[in-house]
């Protein structure tokens, strides 16, 4: 068993990064994700890694990708505006298949906005926020202790499949203080970037047949390659071949769609009897559970599906759900983002309803529960 | 001479480079390479990052550790892998554009903290890749495709800007001047801190053309008649400076290097522990 803490959102972030092998971390101060920047810069160099408070957002992210090619697990995190500013390198670090974690703790928007008021409207920011076709991980805690679980899970997703994974926190987590029991270091599940068999190759981004992630080594290990944002062949240099362009694009792509079943999480409560189904992720988990909790012991036949995973998208599982359900009620705290997720995936098999807010405060169970009761 | 080195450094299935006839860049990346063939260092040892534009194709063509990254984030990029690894000769190969417009803010603040990157800037006045367009360094007065009246912006001194900005060594080179632009790109590796060599590339094809400087030779001829050494431009004023390239070690100091002072926080740490 391992030792109780009282814990903030942020502070789990940098412990989970950490046990997870983060050596470096680069970032700007931004609210509310500036106690990711203070813990990792006190917790980092007692463990041998480094901190550095980069010039900006991108050089934040500029940063943390050449750390990763060097070999060191690397983390950047930011809220809205700054999540803008990194998109270019993130986009980067998708092509160039860098393994690196950004975190983003949501702050309400757009701009500016209300920088210390929570919202997750950057939901579709994560999944198409940098440019061109590209492959995308989030992950979306709900507790502090998930906070540290899930940063753990977000580097080895990242190393496993050498992606960028954003870490879809937001401010209601992010600033939450729990009392929670960390895991012992034996539990705790590490993966690390797979290594090609020699470093004689001239060949660093080959994959076998059938698979999609290149073994690629890091930069000083003996294997002399490149690495570059234009589109590549499998040796890392420069091509204007349409054919290799579409082949890397597509096993990009399909590094994470072929592999859905392993990267996507999502919990589920009370759905067994269930005539509706409230959807919903990361902070405003907490509300949706206090009412389902009351709707439940007043006899309503209500559960809670949570995808962990927000991209990919778990696109099977609400497909199921729909068909299972009367009522999907989506709560989420935006204008209604995930909701046309879920309406594609359930093709009018059930009926939709939306519940969001954009004044940048937390949506309350009140209003979660008289959405239930209004249909129920 | 030049032969065997491009034997030993350059990834001769990716020559011939996609530069212009008479481009200057051929030229400073040969001097890239021979002073890191002059200092011995070992190749795997060695990390060049570059950022986009004619200047950052040069690193994919030498064969060392490379990455050719975004605009203007070469030496952000640089400054992750130099903490990831600070045994590693970490040298970026950019441009006017890329280190002092797009780049400028990354510049400034990697000079300030003083961290060991050498920066080689292939300065050729003008945006090559997408076609002439005014740089940070195109003389006031001077066309490019978007200064079709010519500049009214001040150009920027490349070295001078990363010296204010806390360069602990600066240096300028030039196409002309192989010899001693090799030396100083040497002395700049062997620099423990920020350094910068601004090297004056030329380019014919955009900048020559639009200005009226002739073919690259004649552009050539002129780094050659132009050139004041350092030492020498120290007792000219700047009246007798102007219209000159003033080449040669610029300043040098030996404040802290960024790495080294972290590694002692490191290691403070460590011994608090024991």
């Amino acid at each position: 068993m391992g030792k109780t803490v009282l814990m903030q959102g942020n502070e789990a972030c940098v412990e989970g990064a950490l046990a997870a092998g983060m050596r470096f971390y680069a970032g700007y101060p931004i609210t509310p994700s500036t106690e990711i920047a203070e813990t990792a810069s006190v917790r980092l160099p007692m463990v041998g890694g480094r901190f550095i408070q980069m010039e900006d957002e991108l050089s934040s992210m500029a940063a943390v990708i050449g750390a990763s090619v060097a070999g060191v697990k690397a983390m950047t995190a930011t809220s809205g505006p700054g999540f803008s500013l990194k998109q270019e390198n993130i986009g980067y670090a998708s092509l160039a298949e860098v393994p690196c974690v950004i975190v983003d703790v949501q702050r309400s928007g757009p701009s500016t906005g209300l920088p210390t008021s929570p919202s997750q409207a950057d939901v579709m920011q994560a999944r198409w926020g940098t440019h061109g076709d590209h492959p995308v991980i989030a992950i979306s805690p709900s507790s502090v202790r998930e906070t540290y679980d899930l940063a753990i899970r977000c580097f080895n997703l990242a190393e496993k499949y050498r992606t960028p994974v954003i870490f879809l926190m937001d401010e209601m987590v992010g600033h939450l203080r729990e009392g929670i029991e960390l895991p012992d270091e034996s539990e705790i599940e590490i993966i690390s970037r797979k290594m090609p068999e020699s470093m004689d190759g001239d060949r660093p981004y080959k994959v076998k047949e059938g698979e999609y992630v290149p073994a690629i080594p890091p930069f000083g290990s003996g294997m002399r390659y490149n690495i570059t944002g234009l589109i590549h062949d499998d040796t890392g240099f420069p091509t204007n071949s349409n054919e290799e362009a579409d082949k890397l694009c597509r096993r990009l792509l399909e590094k994470i769609e072929k592999n859905v079943d392993d990267i996507i999480t999502y919990e589920e409560k009370y759905l067994d009897d269930a005539d509706t189904a409230v959807i919903c992720y990361g902070g405003t988990t907490r509300s949706v559970m206090e009412a389902i909790e009351k709707l439940r012991s007043e006899g309503v036949r209500v559960g809670m599906f949570r995808p962990i995973t927000i991209w990919p998208f778990p696109e099977k599982q609400i497909k199921e759900l729909s068909k299972k359900v009367k009522r999907i009620l989506v709560v989420e705290h935006n204008y209604g983002q995930l909701v046309r997720e879920v309406e594609r995936c359930a093709d009018e098999a059930c009926k939709i309803d939306f519940l969001g807010r954009i004044n940048g405060t937390v949506i309350p169970p009140t209003e979660v529960y008289d959405a239930v009761k209004e249909e129920a | 001479m030049a032969s065997a080195l491009i034997e030993k450094y350059m990834r001769q299935q990716h020559l011939p480079h996609i530069w212009c006839p008479g481009c200057g860049n051929g030229i400073l990346m040969r001097d890239v390479a021979q002073a890191i063939d002059n200092l011995g260092i070992d190749r795997d040892n060695v990390c060049l990052v570059s950022g986009i534009g004619c200047s950052s194709r040069a690193a994919g063509y030498m064969d060392f550790n490379t990455i050719h990254t975004t605009h203007g984030r070469a030496i952000a990029f640089a400054t992750g892998i130099k903490l990831a690894r600070p045994d590693m000769h970490v040298i970026v190969v950019t441009g006017d554009g890329d280190a002092a417009a797009i780049g400028g803010n990354h510049l400034i603040h990697a000079a300030r903290r003083n961290i060991d990157l050498t920066v080689v800037v292939f300065n050729n006045n003008i945006y090559g890749m997408t076609g002439g367009q005014y740089s940070p360094t195109t003389p006031q007065g001077e066309r490019g495709t978007t200064a079709p009246y010519g500049t009214v912006e001040r150009p920027f001194d490349i070295a001078a800007l990363a010296a204010g900005a806390g360069a602990s060594f600066t240096a300028r080179g030039s196409a002309f001047h192989a010899m001693q632009t090799i030396k100083m790109i040497e002395q700049g590796i062997s620099h423990k801190g920020f350094s910068l060599i601004d090297c004056a590339s030329v380019c014919p094809t955009y900048y020559g053309r639009k200005n009226k400087k002739g073919d690259a030779v004649e552009m050539m001829k002129w780094q050659r008649d132009n050139a004041v050494m350092a030492e020498k431009a120290a007792g000219m004023t700047e009246e007798e400076k102007r219209g000159k390239l003033v080449i040669g070690v610029l300043s040098r100091s030996d404040y802290p290097e960024f790495t080294a002072e972290y590694q002692k926080i490191i290691d403070r740490l460590a011994e608090g522990r024991k």
